[in-house]
């Protein structure tokens, strides 16, 4: 998800906001059968989208959950994350290099445009292609030819790894091995297009053609205002809607929204603001939940900072770990909406281990904080004249509060200077990281794409990756990464990417912290919400009454 | 008159020139990366990212960006959101809406202002005089975002006598609630001018001369104290509307009203130039003719002065 709608409340900050999450997906319409009037629409809360409803150029959630219902992939995600085959009839591959993907027959888009193999490769060339400047092109780079299509000025429009075998059938090559390909296909970037998608893109963003449980309504997208969203009588997926239609209501902040809820003037909510966390239970009597989703929060320590290099810098980033005591914080500052991380992925993802050798390093304990930062104190001395410090992005709610409680438990444990380090807004932030100029550590976090263990550590951690921060580099880790994405089953995979968290439990490229969890609350006008893998409400299965 | 009007006219140009250049200024040098922003953290190809620069010229010195603004300025060209829209689009949606929201704010203002400053002026000292003067204080000691979020909760969810926010639209009906709030502290400055220049014409001999003449107390009260005590009311006004439809940020903000206030925020967090400059621009038009409405208006108001 991405951040300026930035932010499931103090959950997300800004910048998850701004990141998408692959969305929706369905557990087969729970929903469907469980009653209420399925011809009266449901009013939910959302953003402006950031960008036209282009699946290659949605990359927040105000767009990413609208696409996610007007629009359907080869699989979507159930409640579990589990991917369910949506326009998948099969995805098959011997050596997770070469992929033959079968789609079912007789589908179409709202414009009346059947759904083919080449709807797909289509949508995919045109999301890479680099002059469409798409911003997710960087989904599409494990296909052979992206390096192609992506360079600047590149006149090549097609990968070479796709091909279209007949209307039912295309296949996909991959740059290398990679195992967990096939999860990504439910996230927004893999959607199919129609042809007139490409005739026009910009006026086909703003009135999109899609093949999902929904479609837009007549002019059902009135900018800043609402979209309206009516099921599609041609959908015959497994996420059957429920309802008569989605509401969507854009709000410039959730504090407004609340305040609809409670007085019925809203149906769905999906973020608690912040000055209700403590409260919001109580006030909505039973109409609300509280779950873990894909994110976590974690901070971010610089390796162009001299202090910690090597092997002092791995001790002092342990020793700061140590000296956080993540519990009093989730209590004090967030009431206990959310749970204390342990490891660098999320707990509702497959393949999850609470119980990954080295993962002690990030329980509070004092003493061995103390002991292992005079152990690097022993190898490079400390300079305390320049403070360590924790940059933040003040518009994203709760930062600042978490910053300065952990800030202070670090001088307090450590005993050394410290102090927190405020930048007005994310933008500001990200330009200040981009250019190297951080003192100390910076709080970063991450809300999966989509289902899936390497999602939370290949693009971070890996050598060079796009949105590896602290530019760490190990051998060893990549090495695994590689073997993980080269087994043949899911769970293998999931195994040796457990053990590469072993590596960075020893080195910390980034310090977790804790897992994100979803506030919800709904009116007494609907029923049976659920909120999906990561933290969006599954809109379809909702029921009004 | 006519002199006079066009003088105005043309002094717009040199304003408006000044003020887009101050705003597309002060945008350029705000920290931070707009475009970094918007891919939220996750990685970006780098040839989208360069394709982007380009496609808002953020990739060229201050002076080139702005002089491609105003080539396009002058084709009527206001340029794109970061989302692909055309910034006049926006424009056209969120005026009407701020502009509705702060004509019913200064009608609110003004109505209940005069009415309650005159008779609290005609009756200085006196318990509606004092209790109109502490209310007003305690509605200016009060913030704004403090008196919006308490109507709202109790009128909007607690009574249930309005919707808490504005809905699809924005109907009259519902903009009452969010106009009382945004016009609540300029009332209390208009009835406090009304009644302090009241006072100080109720005794002027012109309306003794009226009263002497067996004028009713009502014709006095309305010909000849009001209409000239109403100057420096109407002069607040006008300078009123400016700062009620640029300054409605945080009432639109509790009630959710999609107007310029939301727009300008949102864009100046994203460092949209094009939008912040636009809204910015318009804005500063509207000053400059409420300015001229007002000036007007002291001539009818008062007969002695006189544009050549």
């Amino acid at each position: 998800m991405r951040f300026n709608r930035a932010s499931k409340a103090l959950v997300l900050s800004a910048a998850l906001a701004l990141t998408l999450s692959a969305c929706g997906g369905g557990d087969g319409g729970a929903g469907a059968s469980s009653g209420g009037d399925a011809t009266k629409a449901i009013s939910a809360n959302t953003t402006e989208p950031e960008s036209g409803l282009l699946p290659a150029d949605t990359n927040e959630v105000g767009g990413g959950r609208i696409m996610d219902l007007i629009f359907t992939g080869l699989v979507s995600y159930g409640a579990d994350g589990k991917p369910v085959n949506e326009l998948a009839e099969s995805i098959e591959t011997k050596d997770a290099q070469n992929y033959t993907i079968k789609i079912k027959a007789g589908q179409k888009f709202s414009n009346g445009d059947p759904v083919t193999a080449k709807s797909f490769v289509d949508a995919w060339n045109f999301g890479a292609a680099a002059k469409n400047a798409q911003k997710n092109s960087y989904f599409f780079e494990s296909i052979k030819g992206y390096d192609k299509v992506s360079a600047k000025g590149a006149t090549v429009e097609t990968m070479e790894g796709l091909k279209v075998v007949d209307d039912t059938t295309f296949t996909v090559e991959l740059s290398r091995k990679e195992s967990d390909f096939p999860l990504r296909l439910g996230y927004t970037a893999f959607f199919p297009l129609p042809a007139a998608a490409f005739a026009d893109p910009k006026a086909f963003g703003q009135n999109p053609a899609g093949n999902g449980p929904y479609k837009l309504a007549e002019n059902g997208w009135q900018h800043n205002v609402q979209i309206q969203l009516v099921p599609n009588p041609d959908y015959s997926g497994p996420r059957k809607p429920a309802n008569g239609g989605v509401d969507f209501k854009i709000y410039a902040n959730t504090e407004a929204a609340y305040q609809d809820l409670l007085g019925n003037n809203l149906d769905v909510l999906d973020q608690i603001p912040p000055s209700s966390l403590k409260n919001f239970a109580d006030e909505l009597k039973g109409r609300s939940l509280n779950q873990p989703y894909a994110g976590n929060a974690t901070l971010t320590i610089s390796d162009y900072l001299p202090q910690f290099a090597g092997e002092a810098g791995k001790l002092r980033r342990q020793a700061i770990s140590m000296s956080i005591d993540r519990q009093q914080i989730i209590d004090k500052i967030f009431f206990g909406n959310k749970k204390i991380a342990t490891d660098f992925t999320s707990p509702v993802i497959d393949g999850f281990s609470d119980a990954i050798p080295g993962h002690e390093v990030l329980t509070f304990d004092a003493e061995k904080a103390k002991e292992l930062w005079k152990q690097a104190d022993a190898l490079q001395a400390w300079d305390n004249s320049k403070p360590f410090t924790i940059a933040y992005n003040v518009d994203g709610a709760g930062n600042k509060e978490y910053v300065d409680a952990a800030v202070n438990q670090i001088k307090n444990t450590l005993g050394i200077a410290a102090e927190p380090k405020a930048y007005a807004t994310f933008k500001e932030l990200r330009a200040a990281v981009n250019n190297k100029e951080m003192t100390g550590a910076h709080r970063t976090g991450w809300q999966a794409d989509y289902p899936s263990l390497y999602n939370f550590l290949g693009p971070l951690y890996g050598t060079g990756a796009g949105s590896n921060d602290g530019n760490y580099s190990s051998k060893e880790f990549d090495a695994k990464l590689a073997e993980g994405l080269s087994a043949t089953s899911v769970e293998e995979g999931n195994k040796i990417f457990n053990a590469s968290q072993e590596i960075l439990f020893k080195d910390l490229p980034v310090i977790p912290l804790w897992y994100q969890a979803a506030q919800g609350g709904w009116s007494e006008n609907v029923d049976n919400v659920k909120f999906a893998w990561n933290g969006v409400p599954m809109y379809y299965s909702i029921t009004a009454k | 008159m006519f002199m006079f009007i066009s003088k105005r006219f043309l002094q717009l140009i040199p304003v408006f020139l000044g003020a887009t250049l101050l705003v597309y200024f002060l945008v350029f040098a705000t920290p931070g990366d707009p475009i970094a922003a918007l891919s939220g953290g996750k990685p970006m190809a780098p040839a989208v990212e360069e394709a982007l620069r380009a496609q808002y010229n953020l990739d060229q010195p201050f002076w080139i960006q702005y002089g491609l603004y105003l080539k396009s300025l002058v084709t009527f060209d206001l340029g794109q959101t970061f989302s692909g829209q055309e910034v006049s689009d926006v424009l056209g949606r969120a005026f009407p809406v701020t502009a509705r929201l702060a004509i019913m704010a200064l009608a609110f203002e003004a109505v209940f202002g005069v009415i309650f400053g005159v008779i609290a002026g005609m009756r200085k000292g006196k318990l509606f005089d004092s209790t109109v003067l502490v209310a007003s204080l305690i509605v200016i000691a009060v913030p704004t975002f403090v008196l919006g979020f308490v109507l709202q909760f109790f009128v909007g969810v607690k009574l249930d006598w309005a919707k808490p926010t504005v809905g699809v639209g924005a109907p009259w009906g519902d903009l009452i609630l969010p106009a009382a709030v945004l016009g609540l502290v300029s009332l209390a400055y208009v009835i406090r001018l009304t009644r302090t220049s009241i006072i100080e014409n109720k005794n002027a001999d012109y309306v003794r001369t009226a009263t002497a003449k067996g004028l009713s107390r009502r014709r006095v009260v309305s010909v000849h104290i009001l209409r000239n005590s109403l100057i420096p009311v109407v002069t607040f006004l006008g300078a009123d509307l400016g700062s009620l439809m640029g300054g409605a940020i945080v009432t639109e903000g509790i009630f959710n009203v999609p107007g310029v206030g939301n727009l300008l925020f949102k864009a100046i967090k994203a460092g949209e130039t094009p939008t912040v400059v636009a809204v910015v621009g318009v804005l500063v038009l509207i000053f400059v003719l409420a300015n001229l409405v007002v000036d007007l208006l002291y001539a009818w108001l008062d007969p002695r002065i006189r544009y050549v």
